[in-house]
């Protein structure tokens, strides 16, 4: 008789799973003991192990496709020996495995207790198809008791898809997976297609080392793998949104419980201004009127530092993000928040696309924002759709401070006042205008390395602007 | 007998009884109001019978013009309609009868009579009066109507309709049919076949108006081959009903012209059964055309509880598009949410000879809405089991987006147009796009190739031309 294989809980604290690697193909003899496939955990990557011997008659699973723990991932059995229908991980599949797998594991039997999340059941793509649409939009599954939405599908799963919202997904590159879909048993058709958010990186969900590009970098230590995945939007497309993988989801949660919905921490860093005053003082200059360059608006340090966060985010696209519960979404695009202190608070109306602007236009369009700001003739896009701000106290004399993170950016940059400051240059003290940067970060989306990374390539952007135009 | 039911339906044509078993299915006390028999005017006065003749229709012409090559020997075909007429009438029995077996098994009360609706979830037939828990089901139907005003009152001799053309002891000498939608032009083909002079008159410039150009066109042609007249853009000007006779006056390119016949036959239009029923006093609103107003998403009329499914709830007025109404419905008041009912995929189906059958939009209406789009098409006379029998009129065609391959329309006429059409209504369901359509390999020889062929034909990879 065929014998279910069941995601085994590898660590005591191990809830799902994601099946990073089939080690043993459909249709292969496996010995007890063999390697059937490599399985991520929330701590770290593990074997899955054959308890039996025999053919590999079905995978069950996906690649990539996360399940919680007695999921079955794969059937064992006598060679040519009848599977059950459909993916063979229907309810009664099921309901074996999961009196089989105790007995079985030699990992030891999974605490039920510490899996309230995973019940025995079919595979998430499986519980989908099997959830009547209308019922799982009106009863959505509670959050608690699914780390991602129990109606789509995980990544790397089959998408349950009509051939035409595929083949237009495909064109306008859309991930079809976390749509959920309207047609029968949840079938994504033409109408959700809507909803569906651009294809992410192909290696994105595994973890690898951040490319630290950018001739201000220093050299870190580039055989070191950065915790956290370096997105690349693709081309065309707006964004790109990114499973958590285990260690993310475990960070997440951690830090949550630890300080706060929002997990911030503070990075400072100090900025010489000179050259950026230099500059600055030399546009001024072009634009007096009699230098036939003229131009209206006057640059200030706000603006050359809007551009110069803005370019910097663009080597940096792990900073330009959103924390979307379920994933993360990586922007494309790089529109700017600044905070303008108004009569009755403040507001943070967006520059779009700042990575792309002339300074002169930064300035022209912060000038105009801020001055609507205060009138507050402000329309709902002048003030949405940030991905990344910047709060600036400078002008009142404030030293350095921290900014509270505007949800669901991933960070906020604290900008504190221009001054002479004694500081070594040269070999020896001089007085140095200088500039203190805050930045707030949420930690779910961006750790230490990756926020100092940033910052230190824009202190390095403020003490050479002409990095800005390279 | 108890008075109060979960669900009571007025009207057990397809889309009532339908409509009935469903609820019943998920366990609702459920009654149907009816005043007549059960199946309403599709089993016993519309489609079934209708079928039935053209059934005998087609056999005629297939021993007239085929037999002989067919090495079919039968000597002068003689017809008698009356026969043909009593054999339509007795699968119109068993088929009536199979709904009530149907409300027996699911344990439906029938209640005979007529209903008149009453506030607050309530129906009165005769002296007593039911109460429905969960919701009343408005399910009345049409009927056929006459036009009164250029002098074609329904007289039943000489100006019928459906009602009196399918219980005829003998097929007419003559006949105008005034109303080239499906029902006049089934009807004139039924005519044609047992002899009678058939003249088909359409008010709008082709005859199936609400089908493709080149639908509408392949029809004419076959019916002028066998001897129909079929004016189009012809407008009844005046009719003068005499002793033995109807004159016509007809105006059809700018000329007036003179049609005697010995009845007419009116199918143009239907009436509303919407009088007499208290909608008015129950709060059930009409909307301007006559049909009762509903919301679409969930059928409610404008009377809390108060539903409306088939054709009082609007067109298309097709018995399938009603039995979907009366199915989601059901599902609504079970507690059921269903999927909403895609209007745009319901097919539509002439059953005349050559069948017209079509699902989606027409070639006109997809220029009209800008879609860019390539049409494939392939004849039966290109294809081989349509060889075999004979049967070579008519083409099926495929409207295909050009970009991503949707099917946008799909229309067949030939010989099981009707059969071969769900194919692409499936396809279009599931959003198939034409690709998908060619990848299913195809049964040789079928007539269903020519859909393979048309669908690769809309790629520019046709096979077979």
């Amino acid at each position: 008789m065929a014998t279910q294989v069941v995601m085994e809980a590898l660590s005591p604290t191990m809830e799902e799973g994601r099946l990073v690697e089939w080690k043993k193909q459909e249709g292969e003899q496996v010995a007890a003991g063999d390697v059937l496939a490599e399985v991520e955990t929330d701590k770290a990557v593990m074997e899955l192990v054959a308890r039996v011997s025999g053919v590999l008659l079905r995978q069950t699973v996906k690649a990539g496709q996360t399940v919680p723990v007695s999921t079955p991932v794969a059937v064992i059995g006598a060679p040519g020996e009848a599977v059950a229908a459909g993916n063979g991980a229907g309810a009664e599949g099921a309901k074996r495995a999961a009196g089989a797998a105790p007995a079985e594991s030699a990992a030891g039997t999974p605490d039920r207790s510490q899996a309230p999340a995973a019940p025995p059941g079919p595979p998430p793509a499986a519980r989908t198809s099997a959830t009547p649409a209308p019922k799982a939009a009106t009863a959505p599954p509670s959050p608690a008791l699914s780390p991602s939405p129990a109606p789509t599908s995980a990544p790397g799963a089959r998408v349950k898809a009509s051939p035409l919202a595929r083949r237009i997904a495909a064109e306008k590159g859309l991930d079809l997976h976390g749509v959920q879909g309207s047609g029968p048993e949840g079938r994504v058709v033409l109408r959700d297609l809507e909803r569906a958010a651009p294809v992410p990186p192909p290696s994105a969900p595994a973890p690898r080392a951040a490319p630290l590009p950018g001739a201000l970098q220093t050299a870190t230590e580039p055989s070191r793998p950065a915790p956290a995945p370096s997105p690349i939007v693709p081309a065309g497309a707006a964004y790109a949104d990114v499973p958590l993988t285990q260690l993310r989801k475990t960070i997440a949660r951690r830090l949550v419980q630890s300080i706060g919905p929002i997990p911030t921490f503070y990075l400072t860093s100090e900025a010489d201004m000179e050259r950026v005053a230099e500059a600055r003082e030399a546009m001024l200059d072009a634009d007096r009127p009699t230098s036939g360059l003229g131009s209206e608006v006057k640059v200030s340090f706000n603006d050359i530092l809007i551009k110069a966060v803005a370019t910097a985010l663009r080597q940096h696209p792990a900073c330009n993000a959103w924390w979307q519960d379920d994933h993360i979404r990586y922007w494309a695009d790089v529109h700017i928040g600044m905070a303008v202190a108004v009569e009755e608070g403040l507001i943070t109306p967006v520059i779009r696309h700042a990575d792309r602007k002339t300074l002169r236009e930064i300035a022209a369009e912060a000038r105009d924002l801020a001055a609507r700001a205060r009138a507050r003739r402000l329309a709902a896009e002048d003030y949405t759709g940030a991905t990344f701000s910047i709060s600036n106290l400078g002008m009142l004399d404030i030293e350095e401070f921290t900014a509270v993170i505007n949800p669901p950016e991933a960070a906020i940059l604290a900008v504190g006042r221009i001054g002479p400051k004694p500081v070594e240059h040269d070999g020896q003290v001089a007085l140095r205008r200088r500039m203190r940067l805050t930045m707030s970060c949420d930690h779910r989306v961006i750790d230490g390395a990756t926020g100092a990374r940033f910052l230190q390539t824009l202190t390095g952007m403020l003490e050479n602007p002409l990095a800005m135009v390279w | 007998m108890a008075n109060n039911f979960d669900v009571i339906i007025v009207g057990g044509g397809p889309a009532g009884y339908v409509s009935a078993i469903r609820a019943a299915q998920l366990g609702l006390a459920t009654a149907v109001v009816e005043r007549d028999k059960m199946g309403g005017v599709c089993v016993n006065i519309g489609c079934i019978p209708a079928k039935a003749l053209l059934h005998s229709a087609w056999l005629a012409n297939v021993i007239r013009h085929d037999a002989k090559e067919l090495g079919l020997n039968t000597g002068e075909l003689t017809t008698d309609y009356g026969v043909a007429m009593r054999r339509s009438r007795k699968v119109s029995e068993q088929n009536s009868k199979g709904v009530e077996f149907l409300m027996k098994k699911h344990k439906i009360t029938v209640i005979r009579g007529t209903a008149k609706l009453l506030s607050g979830k309530r129906v009165q037939v005769g002296n007593d009066v039911y109460t429905a828990a969960k919701g009343v089901v408005l399910a009345t139907g049409t009927r056929v109507k006459g036009l009164p005003q250029i002098g074609l009152e329904l007289d039943k001799t000489s100006v019928i309709s459906s009602d009196e053309a399918l219980f005829l002891e003998k097929a007419p000498p003559s006949l105008a049919i005034v109303g080239a939608g499906a029902v006049g032009c089934e009807f004139a083909d039924v005519f044609n076949a047992f002899g009678t002079k058939v003249t088909l008159i359409e008010v709008l410039p082709r005859i199936l108006p609400l089908e493709d150009a080149e639908a509408s066109d392949a029809l004419t042609k076959s019916f002028k081959k066998r001897g129909i007249v079929v004016m189009a853009g012809a407008k009844v000007l005046k009719a003068t009903v005499a002793e033995g006779g109807v004159t016509l006056e007809v105006e059809v390119g700018g000329k007036t012209e003179k049609v005697e016949v010995e009845k007419v036959l009116m199918a143009a239009g239907r009436a509303m059964n919407t009088e007499d029923l208290g909608l008015a006093e129950a709060g059930v609103k009409l909307d301007n055309r006559g049909f009762i107003q509903v919301n679409p998403a969930t059928l409610e009329t404008t009377a809390h509880g108060v539903y409306a499914i088939g054709d009082v709830a609007g067109p298309p007025m097709l018995a399938h598009k009603g039995s979907r109404e009366g199915t989601h419905v059901a599902e609504l008041l079970a507690g059921h949410p269903p999927r909403p009912i895609d209007y745009t995929n319901v097919p539509s189906v002439t059953y005349c000879h050559p069948e017209v059958a079509s699902v989606g939009l027409t070639e006109e209406q997809a220029k009209a809405k800008g879609i860019q789009f390539q049409v494939g098409r392939f004849p039966f006379s290109a294809n081989g089991r349509a060889r075999t029998s004979n049967e070579t009129e008519g083409f099926v065609k495929i409207i295909r987006e050009t970009k991503f391959g949707e099917i946008v329309g799909a229309h067949i006429v030939g010989s099981h147009a009707s059969e071969m059409i769900h194919e692409l209504v499936v396809a279009r369901t599931n959003e198939y796009t034409v690709e998908e359509v060619d990848l299913a390999i195809h049964a040789h020889p079928t007539l269903s190739e020519a859909t393979a062929e048309a669908a690769l034909d809309s790629m520019g990879r046709v096979l077979h031309i």
